[in-house]
């Protein structure tokens, strides 16, 4: 099932995801760079943060990353940078603008749309019915079970 | 010459699907009894035929015969036996030849256990599952034969990629297809009523127990690869909405929307139309799925461009079976008349508020698997769509669902009181309030989701609870626990599916609240502590040799409050013949928590790379996706279903009432 990451294992030399020595001393800062770091992709890698990756490209993005935060930027700062160097294709978490909106919006779109057509056909059906007389009702339930 | 046995069985096999497909269908339209017939003899026949095909290859595995290609390439005579069967499904062509073995499987099963459908009915069922059949026929004679040699033949294989040589990834893929493979049992009942004209009561009860075999291989097959992804991975993780996961996850998304849309058609004849719809889209999306794995379109735009034959081949399966079936249901749909009327509050409208929510989220999973694809092809942008993304966008859907489950469950069919649902609820509603606050109380500063996850556990699993025992009627409380034991099966698997989807949520929203992380280098014989527990690198062993790998071998003792609390081995593996290292993580699996440990590479200035992780309530993740399976094979016992085509004709003829 995860046979893309398979093949990414096969690439990736037999470096691990984040190293002891790349872990920063102040832990606030290090919290940060981890969270930060979680929703950057390896640009080599399938589908893997270069939190998980074992890929040596996400091993210098994630001491660059750190370097940045060391040097006083903020997250958003921080992730610019590397965005501007590799491409909005490290962002797993993808912006929420332009062409993107229908990726965000397009399910609760969906879902209102459908909680009315359900809604409506539901009442339209259903109201018939709560208007008949019980004898009907009883005629009908007959129907339905007879069936 | 076993595997041009294999070869030619399959090309018969193929032979007798076409036959298959045509002789029953033109005998259903036109009232011919023997050209109906003709489907049973037939789908054994194909099950014989494409079985025989795979034992040959199976026993080309066994006996390691590197003549032919694909041996050559998956296989390797040092690999343990459970991994040369393994084998024949780790790779593309024998998965494909086991999805069609178990389609033929299922075939065949429709032909011995529908003895009591219409005989209409039956003929086109089998006629438009040898459809399929033929499609894959030719999709693996055409462009993925297994049984091809090799003009020299080497010495010895490849080896199997050792990441997939595990036992819980050695039954991941056979599952996962019965799963794919049962939503085409759905698929052609579906195909067929639409041709019949006519979905009733007896339909549904005929489709649900397909429905709900193949929902339950999904689910066991999806979490054997969310387990395996846990302990083999190396850094715990247990679902990376990775595209592949996702393509078994849609499936299982609709699977579980048919299954209850299927309900509402049993017992209130309403809903007939849409359940259809969503037996056409469950397979649909397992095709998609097929696909996406198939190809690789998703990884890249590139690689399917460089090799398109086997992607754009199962595009055209895609869009025909798709395409044609959508074409029939926009002609047929407006036919399929709804009996049964329901008001806005009742257990209909839950039901139908249950798939609304499963259908959208799997529309989520949809669009964010597919919309890189889309944005490089339609905008030229390269971008990625992660697990934040799916976090975000999927975890409403879900919550909600949670939130409506139990009232669901609990609500009058045709027209309820909410009020009435809610009154024995309410104690569960302040259980779970309590626990969550208290939760939140214990926890200052962390996530919200830890608490919020213990809550709606807790509510669903102790509303399911709840569902039941009023079930159970009134009066005396012995009187009550008997009835309790009389009560049908189904009410059982209700009662367990329900509660594993609770118990999930609960392992996914604490182990991701609540999970602790420890990296570090510790030199050999330092001890070092992680939260409560202290873990000591006893010793480490360089070059132990496994039977295809040579390991670095790390003994870490874990204590707790002074007290031992286990030895663990944590190791690193190397497989030669791959040239590929994997990490075994040694896990003290619990009940509360998992302990995790790996053991890294030697460090510059001595020692090694250690990473802990306590991993709180992880099993129950697994817990509750075996009782959910579990509670659809209760379900599946349920004499009601068991008998289903006998009961709808008793049914029919006195007018008697549907059981419930």
């Amino acid at each position: 099932m995860k046979r893309l990451i398979l093949i990414l294992a096969l690439l990736a030399s037999p470096l691990w995801a984040v190293q002891p020595d790349e872990i920063l001393d102040d832990p606030a800062l290090e919290t940060r760079a981890r969270e930060i770091s979680k929703g950057l992709r390896c640009p080599v890698c399938q589908n893997e943060s270069i939190d998980e990756s074992n890929a040596a490209l996400s091993r210098e993005l994630r001491i660059l990353l750190r370097e940045r935060l060391v040097a006083g930027d903020s997250d958003a700062e921080a992730v610019d940078f590397i965005v501007t160097r590799y491409g909005e294709f490290v962002l797993l978490n993808p912006t929420r603008d332009g062409a993107n909106l229908i990726l965000w919006y397009a399910a609760p779109a969906m879902l209102i749309i459908a909680l009315g057509i359900g809604w409506a056909t539901i009442r339209r059906r259903g109201g018939k019915e709560a208007e008949t007389l019980t004898e009907d009702e009883k005629a009908r339930l007959d129907e339905i079970l007879r069936s | 010459m076993i595997a041009e046995l294999g070869h030619f069985t399959l090309i018969l096999a193929a032979l007798v699907g076409v036959a298959q497909m045509i002789v029953p269908m033109v005998g259903a339209s036109k009232g011919w009894r023997g050209w109906m017939g003709f489907g049973d003899p037939a789908a054994t026949t194909q099950f014989l035929l494409v079985g025989t095909s795979f034992a040959a290859l199976t026993y080309s595995f066994v006996i390691s015969d590197f003549s032919l290609n694909l041996v050559f390439q998956n296989s390797n005579s040092l690999k343990p036996m459970l991994y040369k069967v393994s084998g024949v499904w780790g790779n593309h062509e024998g998965s494909m030849l086991l999805w069609l073995f178990i389609l033929t499987l299922f075939g065949a099963c429709a032909s011995w256990f529908g003895g009591n459908l219409p005989a209409t009915l039956k003929a086109r069922v089998l006629s438009v599952q040898a459809a399929i059949g033929v499609a894959f026929y030719a999709f693996i004679l055409f462009t993925s034969n297994p049984f091809t040699r090799l003009s020299v033949v080497p010495f010895d294989g490849r080896d199997l990629n050792p990441l997939l040589q595990d036992p819980g990834l050695a039954f991941h893929p056979p599952f996962l297809y019965l799963g794919y493979v049962g939503l085409s049992m759905s698929f052609s009942f579906a195909v067929a009523a639409l041709i019949e004209g006519r979905v009733d009561a007896a339909w549904a009860r005929w489709v649900r127990p397909w429905t709900l075999a193949a929902w339950l291989f999904l689910t066991v097959g999806i979490a054997l690869g969310s387990w395996w992804a846990y302990y083999e991975l190396g850094w715990g993780g247990f679902w990376f909405w990775d595209p592949v996961e996702n393509a078994s996850f849609m499936p299982w998304l609709i699977a579980a929307a048919l299954l209850h849309s299927a309900i509402v058609v049993e017992k209130r004849e309403s809903l007939k139309s849409w359940t259809i719809l969503l037996a056409i889209l469950a397979f649909g999306f397992s095709l998609l799925g097929t696909f996406i794995v198939r190809s690789g379109v998703i990884t890249s735009v590139h690689a399917f461009a460089n090799d398109p034959e086997r992607g754009v081949f199962i595009l055209i399966i895609l869009a025909i079976f798709l395409g044609g079936a959508l074409t029939l249901y926009a002609a047929r749909a407006a036919s399929m008349e709804a009996k049964g009327v329901f008001s806005v509050v009742s257990r209909e409208s839950a039901l139908v508020a249950n798939n609304i929510l499963l259908a959208v989220s799997a529309f989520v999973v949809f669009i964010g698997t597919l919309w890189p694809l889309l944005a490089e092809v339609v905008l030229g942008r390269t971008l990625s769509v992660g697990p934040p993304f799916f976090n975000a966008a999927f975890t409403p859907f879900m919550v909600a669902l949670a939130l409506i489950l139990p009232v669901g469950g609990i609500l009058a069919w045709k027209r309820g009181s909410l009020a009435k649902a809610m009154r024995p609820l309410w104690p569960v509603v302040v259980l779970a309030v309590a626990l969550g606050g208290l939760v939140f109380a214990m926890q200052t500063g962390r996530t919200a989701l830890g608490p919020v996850g213990v809550a709606l556990g807790v509510w669903v699993v102790f509303g399911a609870i709840t569902d039941i025992w009023m079930r159970t009627g009134r009066g005396a409380l012995a009187d009550r626990l008997g009835r309790l034991t009389r009560l049908p099966r189904a009410d059982w698997g209700k009662l367990l599916a329900h509660a594993g989807l609770g118990i999930t949520i609960f392992g996914i929203a604490t182990l991701m609240a609540w999970e602790q992380e420890d990296i570090r280098t510790a030199q050999v014989g330092e001890t070092f502590t992680v939260g409560q527990w202290d873990i000591e690198l006893r010793a480490v062993r360089e070059r132990v040799e496994g039977p295809n790998y040579i390991s670095t071998m790390a003994e870490m003792v874990v204590w707790r409050d002074g007290a031992e609390v286990t030895t663990l081995y944590p190791e690193k593996r190397f497989y030669p013949v791959a040239g590929m290292p994997t990490t075994e993580a040694a896990i003290r699996n619990g009940i509360l928590r998992d302990i995790y440990l790996v053991i890294g590479d030697p460090q510059d200035g001595g020692g090694y790379a250690v990473r802990t992780y306590i991993k709180p309530f992880a099993n129950w993740i697994w817990g509750g996706a075996i009782l959910m399976a579990l509670g659809g094979m209760v379900s599946l016992t349920d004499r009601r279903l068991r008998v289903a085509a006998g009961a709808a004709k008793t049914r029919v003829a006195n007018g008697g009432v549907p059981a419930e």
